[in-house]
């Protein structure tokens, strides 16, 4: 055995005590480092565990459901089976699932790139729909074969469904999956409402808002449809599997919205105008309330709902009927002679004519070295305020605009709405352009541009030149003359109604402003559109009416609607005049005003006034034209 | 049953136990304990794995109690014989050795064992053995050779590649050529390197991590590495993961701990091996900042005990084996704790007699048998 080494044993004992030092070294400073998260930094590590563990589980709420004036619904939810992946599950390997699920399931190219999309928004946390609406086939062959499949199981769930399709398809509009822009102006609206509304916080639960109304009331109205959603605390593995629940916040359903539509005169409408386009408006003028609000032609928003597949998306798109086109909302249109009871009123309300003055027309105006032709050769002869309605004279309008000038034209028709946002619970209105010096000198950027030309005053009179308004628009101004000057704000919904009590709120039932107007000469107008329909352009139209209607054809020359791309294609067809008319009734007491156009038809009385009488004997005698099918109640 | 037999059967039991170290065995028993307790709630009812865990600690300590009937000498004389064994396992292993997540590390003789496990204990036995036969002769040459001994297996087992039993392997070795009294002038000029250049990594990291910054001699990897730990959020989802997550685990324990089975982290499977070795993130989640110094003041006292035992250990050999023994425990706690808790890299290394795992235990049951073998034969030597 080796004896002991003195100077070895003391190197050895000092290396010790320096390693012992060293020992403590580091374990001070583990200490330190503990004492650093454990103590000084607990309370934020605590937030950061507390973060973690909990998710919060969206429970979307039922959409409000869309019903018209007399209790038909027309937006509505069904619940169906779907297809349902839960995302952390398939992670890596999606084409693989859905290439298997394809066997025994129909999987389009659509529903694999929708819920692919899914995917890459969520961020694998979550579960999606792959396929909707599973048949009973499907669904057995899906549970025959479940084991296979594990994290994707089969859920009911609630779609979105218009079932009348096409009918009032531009006023309801669709909802569809919440796109990223529409995420970040949700997120926007819920920053700038009141932070302390607990009802606002809830809304800001964006994951639980899935679909949201992208055009129509469907978009106007979807704070209301929407309800809140709501959602279950979960305490969640960190690979998102949930453990249980901790808590659980219920949604809040919908509202119903109630339509001042009466679906019946808005299906019977579509049909009576077949293939031809166009735009009818039909309000009560009492209440503002729009009764049908057609345009033509449609399409179907279910197609939207889960997201429209590219063929019938580019035949929509691409079609020069323009289906997609709010035509009522956004389309205008010269209102051409049925804008002359309008100027009759001016004439009469700024004393420029009396009701008996006339004027000799020879059939033109001429005006600098400008002729302006009226529509009867020769002329009409002596004419009359009420003769210049009835007959419709040109010639009575181009003097009359000449001797009111365009301001004054102006300011009297701004209040009727003319050119004008009338404020329609829809959103893209256009305003159309009620001209005057001041709009002239705005629009134009050149000062010759800018300048009025006497001359441009006078086919504003015969409702031509830069006058253009929408047909809601032109159905506002007839409201407003029928109701004596009494405006009214137009709108589709009436009420809004709880979906568990049924109470029921109405929306905007008071007047907007008053147009001050003598009652006199607003009887002198009425009197002659009472007498446009039993002896002038429309008497044939309403031959054997059972009640009393006013009415006012008109024909526009076509330019506004998107000419350009109407030079090529199917040209003649498209450059036809369109057919206007604007109607009232019953005259004594109207319950109904008209104003509605079909493109490119030709003249008004012989395509408009027809079906303006064939919708007036429906809501107010109730007369359904053989002709039409019978409406049916969705299923 | 008879008085008698009572008392054979007492004797025969006290007689098992004796020539245990009473200190060493109580600090064992008290980290075995915590190891287990909060093993328990890791593995979150999993009789198989609780089974096997019981049955990994009562074989460490078997390996424990015949390793402490050894007699030193006998270890010396089968040190080399060890240490060969070791590296030609390891030679069998960059030859035939099983791949699992692309390294090659295991060997499969029946059952499966990883050599480089092995070396753990070969290497200090090795160079104390031969420090031993070079005792009062040594010249500057023996530290070479030492080297040489220490470079063969650490190149080996880092070419596995496992860098982190590579350094703790190289570590133990280090640790008996130092005190085998490696001149302090060697020393101080690697150990201000170091200092200096862990601290240059602190205060330039933002830049030197920075995208387009390559580091020389060093792979990619492992500079991302280091820039994780310098700072996790830059990698959240990835390599920064497993450390933001234990940080929470163990900030989020606060002073008390969340209670035993309390820890939320743990239990939603936030914190990666989470029963191996980021244990410590579970136990300290669950019994807080006490916990913690409860078991770091146990592993201190297993430092200082083993320091001790070996202070007074009769030669040069069973001295520097047990220092060196007692070191890598030090060092496996270190850096299992610094790892876990953000301070250090995530290598992978357990938590001595915490971490569920059979091998490790095994070598660690190995390590505290040596200690206990040359504290009980160090009175039969001297006398």
């Amino acid at each position: 055995m080796v004896s002991f080494k003195k100077p070895d044993l003391d190197s050895f004992q000092e290396r010790i005590h320096i390693a012992t030092l060293f020992v403590t070294f580091c374990f001070l400073l583990l200490v330190t480092r503990l004492v650093w998260l454990q103590l000084v930094s607990h309370g934020k590590y605590a937030l950061l565990a507390e973060s973690n563990r909990i998710a919060l589980v969206p429970a979307p709420a039922n959409r409000g459901l869309i019903i018209d004036r007399n209790g038909i619904v027309i937006g509505r939810n069904y619940s169906a089976l779907t297809l349902d992946v839960n995302a952390e599950e398939v992670k890596g390997n999606v084409d693989q699932l859905i290439s298997e699920l394809s066997e025994i399931i129909d999987i389009s190219p659509r529903d694999k790139r929708n819920f692919k999309r899914s995917l890459e928004d969520s961020r694998n946390m979550g579960t999606f729909p792959l396929r909707a609406m599973l048949n009973e086939a499907e669904t057995a062959r899906f549970m025959a074969n479940r084991y296979r499949f594990p994290g994707v199981e089969i859920r009911a769930r609630s779609f979105r469904e218009y079932p009348y399709n096409e009918l009032a398809s531009h006023l309801i509009g669709y909802i569809g999956r919440v796109s990223q822009r529409d995420k970040e102006r949700m997120q926007s609206e819920i920053e700038s409402s009141k932070a302390d509304d607990p009802d606002a916080l809830q809304a800001s639960f964006l994951p639980g808002i899935q679909y949201v109304g992208k055009i129509g009331l469907e978009q106007s109205y979807e704070t209301v449809l929407r309800g809140v959603p709501g959602y279950d605390q979960v305490e969640i593995t960190a690979g998102g599997k949930p453990v249980r629940t901790l808590s659980s916040s219920p949604s809040i359903p919908g509202k119903n919205v109630v339509l001042s539509v009466d679906i019946k005169l808005q299906y019977l409408v579509e049909q009576l105008y077949g293939n031809f386009r166009g735009a009818f408006v039909a309000i009560e003028p009492e209440t503002g309330d729009i009764l049908a609000f057609v345009s033509k032609p449609n399409f179907n928003p279910n197609d939207f709902v889960e997201g429209i597949d590219s063929v019938t998306w580019k035949e929509l798109n691409d079609s020069p009927q323009k289906p997609l086109y709010n035509r009522p909302l956004k389309g205008i249109y010269p209102p051409g002679s049925t804008y002359k009871p309008f100027m009759a009123l001016a004439a009469l309300e700024n004393k420029k004519r009396t009701p008996s003055q006339t004027i000799s027309d020879p059939g033109y105006f001429d005006f600098g070295n400008h002729t302006f032709r009226d529509d009867k050769k020769g002329g009409h002869g002596i004419v009359d305020m009420q003769k210049s309605i009835v007959d419709s004279c040109d010639t009575y309008y181009y003097m009359l605009a000449r001797d009111m000038g365009v301001n004054m034209m102006h300011d009297f028709m701004k209040p009727f709405g003319f050119g004008q946002i009338t404020g329609i619970d829809l959103q893209g209105e256009s305003k159309g352009v009620l001209p005057s010096t001041e709009w002239k000198k705005n629009t134009f950027k050149k000062p010759e541009q800018q300048k009025w030309y006497e001359g441009e005053t006078i086919s504003l009179g015969i409702g031509q030149g830069y006058n253009s308004f929408t047909i809601l628009q032109l159905s506002h101004a007839m409201a407003n003359l029928t109701n004596n000057g009494v405006v009214m704000k137009p709108h589709l919904v009436k009420a809004i109604e709880d979906p568990f009590t049924r109470n029921r709120v109405l929306t905007t039932p008071k007047e907007s402003y008053r147009i001050d107007l003598s009652q006199e000469n607003i009887d002198v107008i009425k009197k002659a559109m009472v007498e446009v329909n039993v002896s002038g352009t429309s008497a044939a139209a309403f031959k054997g009416a059972g009640y009393v209607a006013g009415g006012k054809t008109g024909t526009a020359q076509v330019f506004s609607l998107n000419s350009k791309e109407y030079k090529h294609g199917s040209t003649a067809e498209f450059l036809r005049d369109h057919a206007l008319y604007i109607a009232f009734a019953p005259a004594d007491k109207p319950t109904i005003v008209i104003a509605m156009v079909v493109e490119n038809a030709g003249f008004g009385a012989q395509y408009a006034a027809p079906i303006a009488r064939k919708a007036l004997d429906y809501y107010i005698e109730g007369k359904w034209p053989k002709e039409v099918p019978e409406w049916k109640r969705a299923p | 049953m008879e008085k008698s037999s009572v008392k054979k059967i007492q004797s025969l039991f006290f007689s098992f136990f004796s020539g245990l170290d009473r200190q060493l065995g109580l600090i064992l028993l008290g980290l075995a304990a915590v190891g287990f307790f909060t093993f328990l709630s890791a593995s979150q009812n999993t009789p198989v794995q609780i089974a096997d865990e019981l049955r990994n600690l009562a074989l460490s300590f078997l390996v424990m109690w015949i390793v402490s009937r050894i007699p030193p000498k006998w270890l010396e004389m089968g040190a080399v014989w060890i240490y060969g064994l070791g590296v030609a396992l390891l030679i069998a292993v960059a030859v035939f050795g099983l791949i699992k997540k692309g390294a090659r590390r295991w060997l499969n003789i029946g059952i499966v064992i990883q050599p480089s496990e092995i070396m753990k204990i070969a290497m200090p036995l090795m160079l104390a053995w031969y420090f031993q036969k070079r005792e009062g002769i040594q010249k500057t040459w023996d530290y070479a050779v030492a080297g040489i001994i220490l470079a063969i297996p650490v190149f080996l087992i880092a070419r596995q590649p496992d860098l982190g039993t590579a350094l703790l392997v190289f570590a133990a070795g280090l640790y008996v050529i130092i005190l085998a009294g490696l001149p302090w002038k060697w020393i101080l000029p690697f150990v201000g390197i170091g200092v200096v250049g862990i601290l240059l990594i602190i205060i330039f990291g933002s830049t030197i991590c920075a995208h387009d910054v390559a580091w020389p001699f060093v792979h990619n990897y492992q500079k991302h590495r280091i820039c994780t730990l310098l700072d996790p959020s830059s990698d959240p989802l990835g390599k920064g993961f497993h450390t933001i997550q234990s940080m929470i685990a163990i900030g989020s324990g606060g002073f008390f701990g969340k209670g035993w089975f309390q820890g939320t982290q743990a239990h939603l499977e936030f914190i990666p091996e989470k029963h191996t070795d980021f244990i410590f993130a579970v136990f300290s989640e669950e019994f807080g900042l006490l916990g913690n110094l409860v078991l770091l003041a146990l592993f201190f006292a297993l430092i200082k005990r083993g320091l001790a035992i070996s202070a007074s250990a009769p030669n040069l050999f069973t001295r520097l084996l047990g220092a060196a023994v007692t070191l890598i425990f030090f060092t496996y706690a270190f850096v299992n704790i610094g790892m876990v808790s953000g301070l250090l890299p995530v290598v992978g290394v357990p938590l001595p007699f915490i971490s569920y795992g059979g091998t490790a235990l095994v070598t660690l049951g190995f390590g505290a048998g040596i200690l206990m073998s040359i504290h009980r034969h160090r009175r039969l030597v001297q006398s």
